[in-house]
């Protein structure tokens, strides 16, 4: 297989070892009068947004940051709970940077790019030392040294954490460099606004069209270039981990104006979240995969038991990831964990009212603690209700904010009885194809952090999705910006009276038109529920062919009823939180379609992307290296019709091997 | 209907910052107690949009207790009746059968209404553009563990960086006091190493920062510390106090 002509990856030659270093020194440069006059757009103020503008800024480059929320503190990062991954080996247990590299290719079942991988995995450490300089609270031994934890798919302890907040930590010092950098000027901030469109001039990309949520004014903004930020688009599924707001619009907005879109197929199912309790749901609520280093997975071995599971004693449960992969036990892979999970409840054995939950049971460990800390403090003979204390107070330290959440939401206390925990949506590994770069298929216009498909193939690797998102904006594309902003020293900004912005502004005010309207007689949520449930039963974490060609002409019939009644009240000209809902869903009954398109053509299972047809014996997801070793990058033709383009992975430094957990 | 709960709810309605505001009421009914208190204005504003009424704008993201995004002053307390829980995070069980609840915007002067119960937090962000950071740029760190920190200022640190600024401080204080949410970072950062060469100009700035937003004094009534969703203590209001202190008498 060839790769298509219309996707140059433009990965460097060399040993895989090499390229990075060898493209970081060779790589053309800006020289810093030239920067001041380069504009540089970011949409989005997570991770991979903040730390990109505020990196940019510090070099040189006027940049411009929009955010949807009121302040770039919000992104959804910021939720983000157990860990980052970095391959320091302060533990000396047989880390490297070959390891973190190795567990990533085969976490993502061999559908990520290695050149891409490999760099991620080299940057790792660098993004550890720069948080803490800039004071990010990580959890630290009584030595004074960084504590590590143990995530998912791998046998060594190299996720830092801070408590169950990493993500705020990260999150919060990423955006105190932002914000450092509009002090003094370097960065201006755009906060409630949101990206409606990309503006292409003469083949490049050139800027935005946003609109001011509060006014409901479109603006235009010229830039150099464009980085689009924006998170992924879990929330096609209605129902997912995703912050409310969290939306594929920026994103998509840049897929139709030229910007393939990458594996979509490819979507994270958590095993650890809180179950549905209802219809009213509105969200669902991770628990933190770093839970499994310390909780126990089971459900009873008796279909239907409906005792409590505090009285089913030890040799009635079915402890099944450990009984199925004995070398990772409850720490494989996330896809894993969630089909095995997705297995027992198909099979009867669920727990809890609905029957679609297993347990996540801490008591075992919590003795364990308790024991090796009644050690510390030299207590002997403590009683079992002393050793049950100390080790609650250990469980509370690690994961203390999680268990209070848990109480919270469900109103029981895992303190007492084990959790009761489900599959759902949480990360899309698919988003805008790019190149090495991190640029798209449109010059100059780029895709950072989650809303790129580029470094975790077809599953996502806990603690690694705040490591790329930091990558990308504090060590990749402060490097990789200047390939293509070195040419263009010489464009002046482009004035925004310019003929492409007038018609890019034009045609986003003309679908505000038409959204307010329609006046028909449904509200957004009821669309954006189909759509949810469509993509849930057909879409989710098994598929077939049969199901995805229902689901796509359930999705046509679904957009077009949309367009026909949908109701958005208020006005266009004030802040209206159902219209910018309601271009959010518009564009998620676009893109559901190509998801399931996407799904229907990946005639094999890889990671995230199950298909009952393609299955081992034993229930493990089964490649066809020969046939779909390759990224697919959709182009977008207009109406609702797209293109496959095929990148063909080539795999020189792992072998391809089905992966094996057990 | 998933539930058998019926309310009453009267409702801060404002068009926007310089329009007149005033409470509405609302009936809703046949809610869960499973439900978190968004999730209830989910069904009442399904209501209002099936009725052809505007529905009522309010902020809010992660529904995690996390972003910091919600910002509901529930009978006359930010994030309702529960101790140490955002609004996303307080469910209905927490209310009963027939209770009428009063539901406000955050009511400060530096906090502007923006619609209904949304307002504009901006100043939190100016107040941390003044001084909120460690002025390393990406790329200058020497190795994670090059510096040792006791674990106690560590998890020190890691308590006051806990803040979310969502605000409920400053709507609970009857100065409209930013206190709380200003010493948490200056506390944050004059505990650990990394923070030392500014915290003179960081205290100054910040303090300088949150007087020209308008937010009040601190007269130390503890409102701020009860309120808090992340439990940021008072302790933090002392420790900036003393770093202001030492600021300007060593000041050039």
């Amino acid at each position: 297989m060839a790769s298509s002509p219309k996707l140059d990856a433009k990965i460097p030659q060399g040993e895989i070892d090499q390229k990075w270093t060898k493209y970081r020194s060779t790589v053309h440069l800006v020289n810093p009068a030239n920067k001041r006059s380069l504009e540089v757009i970011i949409v989005g103020s997570g991770l991979a947004g903040a730390s990109a503008a505020a990196s940019l800024a510090e070099m040189g480059y006027k940049v411009k940051v929009f955010c949807f929320q009121d302040s770039p503190r919000r992104a959804h990062s910021i939720a983000a709970q157990g860990g980052i991954n970095a391959a320091k080996n302060y533990q000396n247990d047989g880390d490297s940077v070959y390891r973190l590299f190795y567990d990533t290719i085969k976490g993502g079942d061999y559908r990520a790019r290695e050149a891409n991988v490999h760099r991620l995995s080299e940057v790792s450490g660098a993004i550890i030392d720069q948080c803490v300089a800039q004071g990010v609270p990580f959890a630290r031994e009584y030595g004074g040294v960084l504590s590590n934890r143990s995530f998912g798919g791998t046998q060594v302890q190299r996720t830092f954490y801070a408590a169950g907040q990493t993500g705020q930590q990260l999150l919060l010092g990423a955006y105190s460099a932002l914000q450092r950098q509009v002090g003094m000027g370097a960065v201006q901030l755009y906060a409630r606004h949101e990206m409606l469109d990309v503006v292409n001039i003469d083949g490049k990309c050139r800027g935005i069209i946003a609109r001011d949520l509060i006014s409901g004014k479109l603006e235009r903004h010229f830039g150099h270039a464009v980085l689009i930020a924006s998170g992924g688009y879990g929330n096609v599924f209605y129902l997912s981990t995703n912050a409310m707001g969290s939306n594929v619009t920026a994103a998509w907005k840049a897929h139709k104006k030229g910007a393939f879109f990458g594996n979509p197929c490819y979507t994270q199912i958590h095993p650890t979240c809180i179950p549905v309790s209802g219809d009213h749901q509105s969200k669902l609520t991770l628990m933190s995969e770093s839970l499994r280093n310390d909780g126990r997975i089971w459900v009873p071995k008796k279909a239907g038991d409906t005792r409590k599971p505090t009285d089913i004693p030890e040799e009635e449960r079915d402890y099944y990831l450990e009984r199925r992969y004995p070398a990772f036990g409850n720490l494989v892979p996330r896809d894993v964990a969630s089909r095995a999970a997705k297995e027992r409840c198909d099979a009867g054995f669920g727990v809890g009212a609905s029957k679609l939950a297993v347990y996540l049971d801490f008591a075992a460990n919590m003795m364990r603690y308790g024991q090796i800390e009644a050690n510390k403090q030299n207590l002997h003979n403590p009683s079992k209700e002393q050793i049950r204390e100390l080790g609650r107070a250990v469980v509370k330290e690690k994961y203390g904010n999680l268990f209070d959440m848990y109480k919270q939401i469900t109103g029981e206390d895992p303190y007492e009885v084990p959790m009761r925990i489900y599959p759902a949506v949480h990360y899309t590994m698919g988003g805008l194809w790019v190149d090495y770069n991190l640029q798209t298929t449109v010059p100059g216009l780029y895709a950072l952090g989650e809303a790129n498909f580029s470094d975790h193939g077809a599953n996502r690797l806990g603690a690694s999705a705040l490591m790329q998102g930091l990558a990308d904006g504090y060590f990749v594309i402060p490097y990789t910006i200047g390939d293509y902003l070195s040419e263009e020293i010489r464009t002046k900004a482009i004035p925004t009276d310019h003929e492409a912005f007038v018609k890019a502004e034009a045609e986003v005010q003309e679908r505000i038109n038409k959204l307010m309207t329609i006046k028909g007689t449904k509200s957004v949520d009821y669309f954006h529920k189909q759509l949810g449930k469509i993509m849930w039963e057909k879409c989710g974490m098994a598929r077939n062919a049969e199901g995805l060609k229902q689901a796509i002409s359930e999705i046509q019939k679904l957009r077009e009823e949309f367009w026909k009644n949908v109701r958005v009240t208020g006005e266009a000209n004030e802040f209206n939180p159902e219209l910018e809902k309601a271009g959010r869903v518009a564009d998620f009954l676009e893109l559901g379609e190509l998801m399931c398109m996407d799904a229907l053509n990946r005639n094999e299972s890889c990671g995230g992307h199950f298909r009952e047809e393609y299955q081992t014996k034993d229930g493990e997801a089964l490649r066809d290296d020969d046939n779909f070793a390759y990224v697919a990058a959709w182009e977008n033709k207009g109406n609702n019709a797209w293109e496959l383009h095929k990148e063909e992975l080539k795999f020189e430094n792992i072998k391809l091997a089905q992966r094996n957990y057990a | 209907m998933s539930g058998n709960m019926n309310l009453t709810l009267k409702v801060w309605k404002q068009k926007n910052k310089d329009a007149k505001g005033a409470l509405e009421t609302y009936q809703v009914k046949g809610i869960s107690p499973d439900m978190s208190f968004l999730e209830m204005f989910d069904v009442l504003n399904e209501q209002l949009i099936t009725e052809g009424k505007d529905p009522i704008a309010f902020d809010h993201d992660c529904r995690e207790g996390i972003c910091g995004m919600c910002s509901m002053y529930i009978n006359g307390r930010p994030h309702g009746p529960v101790k140490g829980v955002t609004t996303c995070q307080l469910h209905m069980r927490s209310f009963k059968d027939g209770d009428t609840i009063v539901v406000e915007p955050w009511r400060s002067a530096a906090f502007p209404v923006v619609k209904d119960l949304a307002v504009n937090r901006s100043a939190f962000d100016r107040v941390i553009a003044a001084g909120g950071f460690v002025s390393v740029n990406t790329g200058n760190a020497k190795d994670a563990n090059n510096i040792l920190i006791n674990k106690d200022d560590a998890d020190d640190a890691f308590n006051a960086a806990a803040c979310i600024g969502c605000g409920a401080c400053v709507a609970t204080c009857k100065n409209g006091s930013a206190m709380l949410f200003v010493s948490a970072k200056v506390s944050q950062l004059a505990l650990l190493p990394q923070g030392q060469i500014e915290k003179e100009a960081r205290v100054l700035n910040m303090v300088n920062q949150m007087d020209e937003e308008g937010f009040g004094a601190c007269s130390v009534t503890g409102a701020c510390e009860i309120e808090c969703p992340k439990g940021i203590s008072l302790e933090n209001i002392a420790r900036m106090n003393r770093e202001f202190i030492g600021a300007n008498a060593t000041k050039k």
